[in-house]
């Protein structure tokens, strides 16, 4: 090992154990110049570790989000648990969707808006589960809260993670149904409410999630806890898509954005208040 | 052991209880007598369906009592988060079950009625929609509170769920009824406004203030004997705490 | 901002109990400043219990914990910087690699340029040799060791050490009691439990056993025969 020992902050050959009373009168040494502030005691006791801290505020927040939210997709990106499950799970759905109405609906346009959200609703629930699930699985959750950092600030990484997983899938899911059913979604409409209650779903999802984390029944609770509550952007996406898909005038679909944006609002001005309260003490 | 030795709270609530039973059970005879025979029959109504038609005094009844259950739910859980109180977790948790009790009765009887006046058990209205959904989450929030062995955390949880359920409702309803609004009504007979409505007459009205009140009180009774079972349960463990010592 | 010495941990009367079952009644005890503290005791005693308590995981029932002159109820999440935790699982990402763990939980306590610091600790628990491997393909002891290092990324004031020894050769346990050694005279108040009583009395000033909720002065050892 050829490393320098001065730079090192122990060598351990060169650590040098000192009788009780040099120990005692080292510490008092170091002791009595504690002060105990927000970064006062930081600077002093680790100065010569060469640890310092950046200041908080609203940079220290977004960056704590970021952080969470690319340790999530870094770790996605190697395992591709999360997004393949749920991908294949899409298309495994819109292709039984396929034979089930295959010969007994008329035109695919009018099962079309139900299947997309179906589809998306349920592939959802596979990948949120694994988002809270991985962290208690291997203890890892505590990690995170031991930091200093905002809960909501974890919450809105994880979402945000969340969020990036359900848009890729939902990039295969609106091909797939234009191959199978011949039923074109590509519509900036239909795909801005796509996203306004993916973005809402999420929100909702990833803190029903860390509710059902430390619940026993987790894998079979998360679906019935979430899919009532989703009643509303459920209902709102097929209404939406509907409107698109049989050519209606645009006008029509504005209702639905204002439900689904309403919802997406509440959601978040909810989850912001509420997550501390969850993780108060996990 | 003091609290074996000295009358406690529950035991204090004994007899107002026992009085308010009897009163909540007088109140439901009265609904019965009044919702079978003294309220007048619906005059645009004929055969079946007028004798269906009485079914809605029970069901208005037991709207109103998973109405309050729902609303209990929700002002427990937030007066929970603020008070950190346990008592206002059973509010809530009580509160909830006797509104699915309700809720559960409002959706079959509901169904009895649409039968003949719709001539389909069910029907994708708004409300029927939000009573379903409504009833779900209640059920979801009671498997949720059972998969939790730490009752502080089960209550922290239970609340915020409720919280999130409680702002969902109005929203399915509102989107329920854009939905079908836009819709055209694809079964035989039509809606809730087209088919099986009915002229209220003065009994009618009696009787229908009768049944609000009736149901209230029983709904009010079974959730102050819940409450009461759960504060029981909290004090056997309180004393096997103490007897593990 | 307050002017205050040791001691940096004071638990004062904290009980804790699980349903029915009372794991801590009426714990108190300090560490000062450059004191090393062990708890021993048999599995479920509630040692970890008391642990998650001190590092503001978990609240108690009654009592109070200060650290500093701070009570952990009424603490924002900022305290958090001051304490440092190796827990029972190693809280580390077994996707990400060595490196890119400890650069993650350097972001999240906002070092600034931690690179240096990363590669001391590295190289102090010897694992700057697998810094780009994966946590996965990691043996036990280097997972300990990545989390011990994890766990002081941040110098804290503050460390906590749930049974640091677990999983651990002869020579890393050296190196172990070497840190712990180290941090003593940098005056860190360091709390730890162990099932080793000889591992113990190598690197504590006061030894205390958890026994049915109670805590229970074992020994100060004789720092001498160190």
């Amino acid at each position: 090992m050829n490393y320098d020992p001065d730079t090192c902050i122990i060598w351990r050959v060169r650590i040098v154990i000192p009788t009780e009373e040099r120990a005692r009168g080292c510490c008092r040494a170091l002791a009595g110049g504690l002060v105990w502030g927000p970064h006062a005691m930081m600077t002093e006791l680790s100065g010569a570790e060469g640890v310092t801290h950046r200041e908080g505020g609203i940079g220290a927040y977004l960056r704590h989000v970021w952080a969470v939210a690319e340790k999530d997709v870094r770790a996605e990106m190697r395992s591709k648990e999360v997004v393949g499950t749920m991908a294949a799970y899409s298309v495994l759905s819109a292709v039984v969707f396929g034979l089930a109405f295959d010969l007994r609906v008329p035109r695919a346009e009018l099962v079309a808006p139900g299947i997309l959200w179906v589809i998306v609703l349920f592939a959802g629930v596979l990948g949120l589960h694994r988002s809270f699930g991985s962290e208690v699985d291997r203890g890892t959750l505590a990690g995170l809260l031991l930091a200093p950092v905002e809960r909501s600030a974890i919450y809105l990484g994880k979402v945000a993670a969340n969020l990036l997983y359900f848009l890729i899938v939902e990039a295969l899911v609106v091909p797939a149904l234009l191959i199978l059913f011949d039923v074109n979604l590509v519509k900036p409409i239909v795909l801005l409410g796509l996203l306004l209650g993916t973005i809402g779903y999420v929100g909702v999802g990833t803190l029903v999630a860390a509710l059902t984390s430390r619940n026993r029944a987790r894998e079979t609770l998360l679906p019935v806890l979430l899919l009532p509550v989703l009643a509303p952007l459920f209902i709102s996406g097929v209404g939406l898509t509907s409107v698109i898909v049989d050519g209606r005038a645009d006008a029509e679909a504005w209702p639905w954005l204002g439900i689904i944006g309403l919802y997406d609002a509440l959601v978040f001005a909810v989850a912001f208040l509420l997550v501390d309260v969850v993780w108060e003490n996990s | 052991m003091s609290t074996l030795a000295n009358p406690s709270r529950t035991d204090r609530w004994f007899k107002p209880l026992l009085v308010f039973d009897v009163i909540a059970g007088l109140a439901m005879v009265t609904v019965m007598w009044a919702g079978l025979l003294y309220a007048g029959d619906a005059v645009n109504l004929a055969g079946e369906e007028q004798a269906a038609q009485r079914i809605f005094y029970f069901h208005i009844g037991s709207n109103i009592a998973a109405l309050l259950g729902f609303l209990g739910s929700v002002v427990g859980s937030i007066g929970y988060l603020f008070s950190r109180r346990m008592v206002w977790d059973r509010w809530a948790a009580a509160s909830v079950e006797i509104g699915t009790i309700f809720g559960i009765l409002v959706l079959l009887s509901g169904s009895i009625w649409a039968k003949p006046a719709w001539n389909t058990y069910w029907t994708w209205d708004p409300r029927l929609t939000t009573a379903t959904i409504t009833v779900l989450i209640y059920i979801a929030y009671m498997l949720f509170r059972n998969g939790f062995d730490h009752a502080q955390t089960r209550a922290r949880f239970a609340s915020v769920y409720a919280i999130f359920a409680f702002l969902s409702v109005p929203l399915t309803y509102y989107s329920a009824r854009l939905f079908r609004s836009i819709h055209p009504i694809v079964f035989d007979g039509g809606n809730e406004e087209a088919q099986g409505s009915f002229a209220i007459g003065p009994t009618m009205g009696q009787t229908l203030t009768i049944a609000t009140i009736g149901f209230a009180l029983l709904f009010f009774a079974l959730l102050f004997h819940r409450v009461r079972q759960f504060d029981a349960e909290a004090r056997i463990e309180a004393l096997r705490e103490r007897f593990d010592e | 901002m307050t002017t205050r010495t040791a001691p940096l941990i004071r638990c004062e009367h904290v009980s804790k109990r699980f349903g029915h079952k009372r794991v801590l009644r009426d714990i108190s005890f300090t560490v000062a400043a450059g004191e090393v503290l062990s708890l021993l005791g048999a599995n479920g005693s509630g040692k970890t219990t008391l642990l998650r308590i001190v590092s503001a995981l978990d609240r108690p029932d009654e009592g109070e914990v200060w650290l500093g002159p701070v009570p952990l109820s009424s603490a924002t999440d900022g305290i958090r910087r001051y304490i440092g935790v190796v827990a029972h699982a190693p809280l580390l990402y077994d996707r990400l690699t060595g490196l890119e763990n400890l650069d993650f939980y350097a972001r999240l306590y906002d070092l600034v340029k931690p690179q240096r610091r990363i590669e001391d600790l590295l190289r102090i628990l010897e694992l700057w040799r697998w810094r780009n491997e994966s946590v996965r393909t990691y043996s036990r002891g280097m997972s300990q060791r990545l989390a011990i290092a994890r766990a002081l990324l941040h110098d804290p004031p503050v460390v906590i050490l749930d049974e640091p020894d677990t999983g651990l050769d002869r020579d890393s346990i050296e190196l172990l009691t070497a840190l712990v050694a180290h941090l003593r005279l940098r005056g860190r108040a360091v709390l730890t439990t162990t099932h080793s009583l000889a591992l113990a009395q190598r690197w504590s000033d006061r030894i205390y056993e958890l026994r049915s909720g109670h805590l229970h002065h074992l020994a100060c050892p004789d720092r001498n025969t160190y």
